[in-house]
């Protein structure tokens, strides 16, 4: 059913936003300067705010399909367990140090605007409509993080040396960005062709090593085993504990109003 | 001119409420009372901002938390503007940090003092915040131009800090039975260390008296304290929640509440460093700081090798320009 599809695929888009703005969010208070805190403070907030359209749009879709089921945008982030997630893997890992933090942006973010970059000309207007306002946030982070990641990479030997353990770190993380599941294509792309998915790769691929390779970091062998799985519910550890914490108090407190 | 004449003008721009602008001549003192305030101040936003981020990641709604996480960056936007209004007064923000790192430079105490339950986001906002604005708006008119200015833009985001935490107390005074009872235990705790937000009493407090004289505070503790217990004396019965106070009461005569005994052993011992988490407030700013060392250096390393290789680009041009002449 196409419905079931386009929710899946809004699913996918929303958790990625809320697990990497829920990450970012621990940031706020414990950023190397105070400028710096408030620009990752707001990296989470475009992220959240992105997973809200995108949650609303989702429950309307939901109640749509199942009449009575009564869904919100609070509902589907805090009542799901971990399978039921389909963030990219990348977003629920932790924070590690600020560097890694800066590469989860960079790597996010570049998928993120060839994703929104697509999707703005979907034939799903609410689609259409968050892809529009997220991209112009998702430039944003890709700039920032960009710069960081020159910064970082070329800035002293301590500095690249983290940022090479960080790249190899998340590198494999990155494989499932452009290996699409079945719910990505009915009816969201319009004239998607057999070679969507690898031109976005392509696009992707050729920016982030551009910046990789004037931050003066090397890219990790090929053979690196590659994860995957996240787009349909297949996570890594962490993102239950992360969701025991984020869902606490619906948990704790069924059926309140905050 | 001599520093008779210079203070004397300074004396009559204070008496005619000309504010004082960093270039301007200024007493010695005023200026070491000013940058003692403004960075405690300072550093209050910042340490401030720890109670309120341990519940980011555990807000109740999506809503919440973006309102939430908006706030704490709020005050490490004020932390900012006051850091900058206190480096005109020539200390720089490292100098400040270290004092603060050091324990030489204090912070609001309030913010010694645990959250523990979503309710305490609601009570910081109404009762904390509510607290600072009332010490926060006479500082709009304070002497010294910059502070000034600042406290200008910090009042306008704080009552809307004010504003939403009153509207996360009132949602849980009308929620279920456990919500009622985290209101109320939150107003508990955090009642009587906002009550002391205001400082000691006048009569011991050592730098009042020339503060006011100065205009740099315009209204002392006592009558600051008691305008904001006013206050509250009526926002909390239209939650339907308590006081802990059996003492307060409406005071015909004097048209105020009087209120009970504030206990000020507490107080000045969670001055002293002895609050519930004096150590983690310390520890976490002490981690961040220590933790960002090496991202603040590789920027600073990044920055050199860039201003070289734009140097060494303009040195080609201009060798070449001269070839060409």
């Amino acid at each position: 059913m196409e419905d079931k599809n386009i929710y899946e695929y809004t699913l996918m888009l929303a958790d990625s936003s809320l697990i990497m703005g829920q990450r970012l969010s621990e940031w706020t208070g414990h950023g190397p300067i105070l400028e710096l805190d408030i620009a990752i403070t707001n990296i989470a907030l475009d992220e959240i705010g992105q997973a809200r359209l995108l949650y609303q749009f989702a429950a309307e879709l939901k109640n749509k399909q199942e009449p009575g089921s009564k869904a919100t945008e609070d509902t589907i982030a805090f009542l799901r367990d971990a399978w039921d997630f389909k963030n990219l893997q990348i977003s629920e890992l932790p924070n590690g140090d600020w560097g890694q933090s800066v590469l989860k942006i960079f790597f996010l973010a570049h998928w993120q605007r060839q994703m929104y970059g697509k999707l703005i000309y979907s034939p799903i207007k609410n689609l259409s409509d968050v892809a529009e306002k997220a991209l112009k946030e998702v430039t944003y982070h890709v700039r920032w993080s960009s710069d960081w990641v020159r910064r970082l990479g070329d800035g002293t030997e301590e500095s690249r040396g983290r940022m090479q353990k960080a790249l190899e770190y998340l590198w494999p993380y990155t494989q499932e960005f452009f290996e699409p599941e079945g719910y990505e294509w009915d009816g969201i792309f319009e004239n998607a062709g057999e070679d969507f998915f690898e031109n976005m790769k392509a696009g992707w691929n050729k920016e982030v090593s551009l910046v990789l390779t004037e931050a003066s970091l090397t890219l990790p062998e090929s053979h690196t085993y590659m994860r995957k799985g996240g787009k349909k519910g297949l996570h890594t550890e962490h993102l239950g504990h992360l969701l025991a914490e984020m869902q606490f108090l619906q948990r704790a407190y069924p059926g309140c109003e905050w | 001119m001599d520093t008779e004449a210079l203070q004397k003008e300074f004396d009559e721009k204070i008496e005619k409420d000309i504010k004082i602008e960093p270039k301007d001549w200024m007493p010695a003192e005023y200026r070491k009372t000013l940058i003692r305030q403004i960075s405690q101040h300072a550093h209050s936003e910042i340490v401030g901002m720890l109670p309120e981020a341990n519940w980011i990641t555990r807000a109740p709604t999506l809503n919440r938390k973006l309102i939430l996480i908006a706030k704490v960056q709020d005050e490490a936007g004020h932390g900012l503007y006051l850091y900058c209004a206190a480096e005109t007064l020539n200390i720089t923000r490292e100098e400040m940090q270290e004092q603060l790192l050091s324990g030489k430079a204090k912070y609001s105490s309030i913010f010694n003092y645990p959250t523990l339950t979503w309710a305490d986001m609601g009570a910081i906002g109404w009762l904390v915040d509510g607290a600072a604005i009332i010490n926060q708006i006479p500082l709009c008119r304070t002497s010294f131009a910059p502070y000034s200015r600042g406290m200008i833009r910090i009042c306008k985001e704080e009552s809307f800090h004010q504003r939403q935490g009153y509207q996360i107390l009132l949602t849980l005074a009308q929620g279920s039975k456990e919500q009622k009872a985290m209101a109320q235990d939150a107003i508990n705790r955090w009642w009587w260390p906002s009550v002391m937000m205001f400082g000691p009493r006048d009569a011991d407090s050592p730098h009042t008296k020339q503060s006011m004289a100065w205009k740099i505070k315009r209204f002392s503790n006592d009558e600051l304290r008691q305008k904001f217990i006013d206050m509250c004396a009526q926002q909390v019965e239209v939650l339907g929640l308590k006081i802990p106070d059996p003492d307060l009461k409406w005071n015909e005569e004097r048209k105020h509440y009087d209120f009970g005994e504030i206990d000020w052993d507490e107080f000045w011992s969670v001055v002293k460093g002895y609050g519930p988490c004096n150590e983690e407030r310390m520890s976490a700013r002490i981690a961040a700081h220590e933790n960002g060392k090496w991202v603040r250096d590789a920027a600073m390393a990044y920055a050199a090798k860039q201003d070289a290789k734009s140097k060494s680009s303009t040195d080609k041009t201009s060798t070449k320009i001269s070839k060409n002449e």
